[in-house]
């Protein structure tokens, strides 16, 4: 089956999402992701959704997901490009994505990330744990 | 009404749900909805396509280009002939969530329709329809 | 009625389509009805032998006279094309109607010479004129559509143009709301502005409604749900320009602001979109 490719930038992980998921490839995305996180001890991921024309409360919740579960590998998560179309719509819908951060464009997002992963890191040195 | 179209698709597998939601999304362009009206019935028809598939154990989608004299809308049933839904207010309310999560994609695919309505009789099935109206 | 097995329409037309389009073409501009003003010689004479070379084909191939069946579409193209510019010179529909029907007389004329039989003669003029009837409709339709679409992309221009966005700064735009807000407006406006957000890249969008003199439910619903889709792609809105009796309103429709920031004025959330945007004004010695 075909997934969609992660790409590691530094301590970063990339993702573009370029086609119409199924639930499947979207829950695989979840997977793999997770994954790579874990694997790489990245502290960001950036999701980049500026190709999706679409996106309904089965990708909402998977971006959710995401989002949650890197915060638990003590990595951010930042969600870039979401069209207005789909921005409107999801309004509508009801959906809020509660604790994915979002940015404009990738470029934005990057600014983002570094600024969120350097509080968290700044967290850890304040809880007076040593950082070499 | 004037039926001008129709497309009948099955609903039995995750893969059928892309393929409803391109099938949608390719009337709603001929129809030449605006960009948002578009992006709000394809989303509408992947919530209830869902639905069908995992609640209603796998039925069909109906897609319909009608005319009612004044303008031409498309209008999409969604039917299956599973379990069914015993309580349908409780399940329209927002949030509401059984084993697996209705609320939000019923009330949700209401509010990105222009009409909605639905009839579920609990052992026999479900249907949805939703029409969007080009404006 | 229209149906009819007789072909021989295509055939008169093939043997005397120069006569008949010299015919056709004398008649208009001699007429009471000519547009000289609106339409020039040489682009009337391409209509009329466009028209005629479409009916001389769909005539040939078809057995029914229908104008509305499938074979007749080239001829219904043709005059759709025809009637949409007519329309955009400003023919009014009967004249464009007339175009059409003018095209009986040369037809009959033509019909009666090359028929002898009085009663293929009748039938043949019957289908012909049946044909034409329904073709000079067809441009009625196709014009008043054609007027439909200029009056609702007028409309769709003057709603854009009543809701410019506005750059204040780099990365912060401004929506100066003006005039009453309806359903239709809004969602406009609601476009615009977060398409701008994405093509201008700003991060942080004022939404001042200082010129809104009223503010219902379905307003508020609006603007919330606009501030909402903004976040959702990574902008922040501030909305400004709140008049007291307004902040009464929304207070007794129970609108929930808390998690939007509200200004009273333009000028106060452009200070706070400057700070949040990391820039500050300061003043330079003389």
């Amino acid at each position: 089956m075909e997934r969609i490719p992660i790409l590691k930038m530094g301590d970063c992980l990339l993702v573009s999402i370029q086609v119409d998921m199924h639930d499947r490839l979207a829950m695989q995305l979840q997977d793999d992701l997770t994954t790579r996180i874990a694997e790489t001890a990245a502290r960001g991921v950036l999701i980049d959704i500026s190709s999706l024309e679409m996106v309904d409360s089965f990708i909402g919740r998977m971006l959710g997901n995401i989002a949650a579960m890197s915060r638990v590998l003590d990595a951010q998560t930042v969600v870039v490009g979401m069209r207005p179309a789909v921005a409107i719509t999801l309004v509508e819908l009801g959906m809020s994505l509660p604790g994915v951060r979002t940015a404009l464009n990738v470029e934005k997002g990057m600014e983002l990330l570094a600024t969120s992963m350097g509080a968290a890191a700044a967290g850890d040195g304040a809880d007076g744990i040593a950082v070499d | 009404m004037v039926l001008l179209s129709t497309d009948q698709l099955p609903l039995t597998a995750d893969e059928h749900i892309v393929i409803v939601r391109q099938s949608v999304r390719h009337r709603a362009v001929e129809l030449g909805f605006s960009l948002v009206d578009q992006t709000k019935i394809v989303t509408a028809a992947s919530e209830l396509a869902r639905n069908t598939i995992q609640h209603g154990g796998g039925g069909a989608a109906l897609i319909e280009v009608v005319n009612d004299g004044v303008r031409r809308g498309l209008r999409l049933t969604f039917e299956d002939h599973g379990p069914g839904i015993a309580d349908i207010a409780l399940a329209m309310k927002d949030g509401y969530t059984t084993a697996g999560g209705l609320g939000l994609g019923l009330s949700g695919a209401k509010r990105l329709s222009n009409e909605f309505s639905i009839t579920s009789t609990p052992g026999q099935g479900t249907r949805v329809v939703i029409t969007r109206w080009k404006s | 009625m229209a149906d009819t097995r007789s072909t021989q329409l295509a055939d008169v037309i093939r043997s005397d389509e120069a006569a008949i389009l010299a015919d056709w073409l004398s008649l208009q501009i001699g007429g009471a009805a000519s547009r000289r003003d609106l339409i020039g010689e040489p682009e009337l004479k391409q209509q009329c032998a466009d028209l005629l070379a479409a009916l001389r084909n769909a005539a040939a191939e078809s057995d029914r006279f229908d104008a509305g069946s499938r074979v007749w579409q080239p001829v219904r193209d043709v005059l759709a094309h025809v009637t949409e510019s007519r329309a955009r010179h400003g023919f009014s529909p009967s004249e464009t109607a007339t175009f059409v029907f003018s095209l009986k007389q040369p037809l009959f004329a033509v019909l009666q010479r090359r028929i002898a039989d009085r009663e293929a003669l009748a039938r043949e003029v019957w289908t012909m004129t049946a044909l034409l009837d329904q073709l000079g409709l067809f441009t009625t339709e196709v014009h008043q559509k054609s007027r439909d679409s200029v009056i609702r992309r007028q409309q769709q221009e003057m709603l854009e143009l009543s809701t410019p966005v506005v750059t204040l700064w780099n990365g912060i735009l401004a929506l100066p709301l003006i005039g009453t807000l309806d359903s239709a407006r809004t969602q406009v406006v609601m476009e615009s502005l977060l398409q701008r957000i994405v093509d201008s890249g700003a991060s942080i969008a004022i939404l001042d409604i200082t010129g809104v003199p009223t503010v219902d439910t379905l307003v508020a619903q609006h603007l919330l749900k606009t501030v909402a889709a903004a976040r959702l792609m990574g902008a922040d809105c501030i909305i400004s320009g709140i008049r007291p009796q307004i902040a009464q309103t929304i207070v007794h429709l129970g609108v929930d602001l808390n998690t939007v920031t509200t200004k009273a004025t333009l000028a106060d959330a452009f200070a706070i979109a400057l700070r949040r945007a990391g820039l500050s004004v300061t003043k330079s010695p003389a």
